[in-house]
């Protein structure tokens, strides 16, 4: 097996050496790919989407379909890993631990048992004794709401520098996965459970898909923004770059909430209950 | 022998692409740990996009974001300027589904592990042939 | 765009995907895969191509590594070859 793969693998090599000998030249400006379609995108995309950042004006307006397809693709892996590792049948635990926080007793409490009151008092943990990490809670509690702020910031700006719906969605899952490393996936799902995760990745497809029936419904064609024109009344091209805005906050909900659910399931073989 | 030297240069990306892209291919047809099938599943789909982003390279070219005068409000966009953008799309909406396929698949080895507890592809035939 | 550290990062870049293929440590190798990943994101904001930088620092370099390690941690670690 290993030679037949190396044969393989040095056989499609060399098929590809010898495509890459007729390319032209690495940054040559007169190559094909850079002078048949790209300066028609360069040149027009401030007379019609006012948008200096051309890869935010491509996909999200002249590629709108294509985005729309792959915010779905993400969708539909999300559902897939719920659907493939969550465990919906719930057992209940032989014993449940307690942790007292001021004295750091462990109390084990069997089933049927009483739990102990709802004051703070009490932790709940997986094993006998786990570490105590408070640095690590306390200086990632405090990273937190930096992180979604920077997130937000790149979504909104996504027109003047990079960044856009993906990146700022991935970030914000980010500050979520952080909270469910450094304390523990009960606390993570506390601020963001699993049925909001689900249900705000289905928001975001349907504003984004929501965007482009308003648009038709206006009487232009699907995703095309200026028809929000009559709507907002800031002109033909300034509802391109308002609609532009729209659709990335739609991938971005998108984004955020399958990584969320993808991180959920995968890190807690789909009992959501310990996590890493 | 100068021009050979200038060939392997001036071409290097594309030669280095070509190198990860057998990596992968590697990985993917001989190991035997389904993980490491995934992570070569993932160096083969970045030599791809690392082909797509040095087509788009211009030697004379900036950041592909229009430059706005800040005093007189006005822009040329000459296409000579700026970096080809379109490779750029193509590709930023392949790595969001690259990390999708890779939840999918990372799911996918966990359903088996669970089934087969162990993650080497020879074990799991065995176990299959044996019921 | 500076061509000397192109090629440098370039070569870092195929010994960091031979070194993440050939571990036999599976959270090694995930380590190794985001660090192959960041070193990507490098090469990509020296091409010029900072959408691409900016999603595979984030999505590569930091959601991948963080699922990668999440699975890892599911299975074994161990690894044959």
């Amino acid at each position: 097996m290993k030679i037949i793969g190396l044969i393989a693998v040095f056989l499609c090599g060399c098929l590809l050496v010898y495509g890459a000998s007729d390319f032209p030249g690495w940054g040559d400006p007169s190559s094909p790919a850079s002078t048949h379609v790209s300066p028609y995108y360069i040149e027009t995309t401030m007379e019609f989407t006012h948008v200096p950042n051309i890869v935010t004006s491509v996909l999200a307006d002249y590629r709108g379909y294509d985005t729309m397809y792959e915010t779905t693709v993400i969708f539909g892996a999300g559902i897939a890993c719920f659907l493939l590792l969550r465990v919906v049948k719930k057992k209940d635990p032989v014993s449940r631990l307690y942790r007292h926080k001021a004295t750091g007793i462990t109390l084990r409490i069997k089933k049927g048992g009483k739990i102990p009151d709802k004051s703070n008092a009490f932790e709940r943990i997986d094993s006998e004794w786990v570490p105590y990490d408070l640095i690590i809670q306390i200086s990632c509690r405090l990273l937190v709401p930096l992180i979604q702020i920077f997130a937000l910031y790149v979504i909104a700006h996504g027109h003047y520098s990079p960044g856009g719906g993906f990146q700022g969605g991935v970030i914000l899952a980010a500050s979520i996965i952080l909270i469910a490393i450094s304390y523990d996936l009960r606390s993570a799902l506390k601020i963001m459970s699993e049925r909001a995760s689900a249900f705000l990745s289905a928001i975001g497809v349907f504003i984004y898909a929501g965007t482009g029936a308003l648009c038709l419904l206006l009487g232009a064609n699907f995703l095309d923004y200026a028809a929000l024109d009559s709507l907002l009344g800031s002109g033909m091209v300034m509802a391109r770059s308002h609609g532009i805005l729209i659709v990335e906050i739609g991938v971005g909900i998108a984004v955020m909430a399958v990584m969320i659910c993808l991180y959920y399931n995968l890190s807690s073989e789909g009992k959501q209950d310990e996590g890493l | 022998m100068e021009d050979v030297i200038s060939f392997v240069i001036s071409k290097y990306n594309y030669w280095c692409y070509i190198v990860l892209l057998m990596i992968g291919l590697y990985a993917m047809i001989v190991k035997n740990n389904l993980v490491k099938k995934i992570i070569g599943m993932n160096i083969f789909q970045t030599a791809i996009i690392l082909f797509y982003v040095s087509i788009s390279v211009k030697k004379e070219g900036t950041l592909p974001t229009i430059i706005i005068d800040p005093v007189t409000g006005t822009h040329t966009a000459r296409a000579a300027d700026y970096i080809n953008p379109l490779p750029h799309v193509l590709m930023l909406t392949a790595i969001v589904v690259s990390v999708a396929t890779l939840g999918i698949a990372l799911a996918l080895a966990i359903k088996i592990y669970k089934e087969y507890d162990t993650l080497e592809e020879d074990e799991i035939f065995a176990q299959i042939r044996k019921k | 765009m500076i061509w000397q550290l192109d090629i440098v990062i370039l070569t870092l870049v195929i010994i960091c995907g031979i070194g993440a293929i050939t571990v036999k440590d599976l959270l090694g190798a995930a380590i190794l895969f985001g660090a192959y990943s960041f070193m990507m994101c490098l090469l990509w904001s020296i091409m010029g191509a900072v959408d691409v930088a900016f999603t595979e620092a984030s999505v590569g370099a930091g959601v991948s590594t963080v699922v990668f390690v999440a699975a890892v941690f599911r299975t074994s670690r161990r690894s044959k070859d």
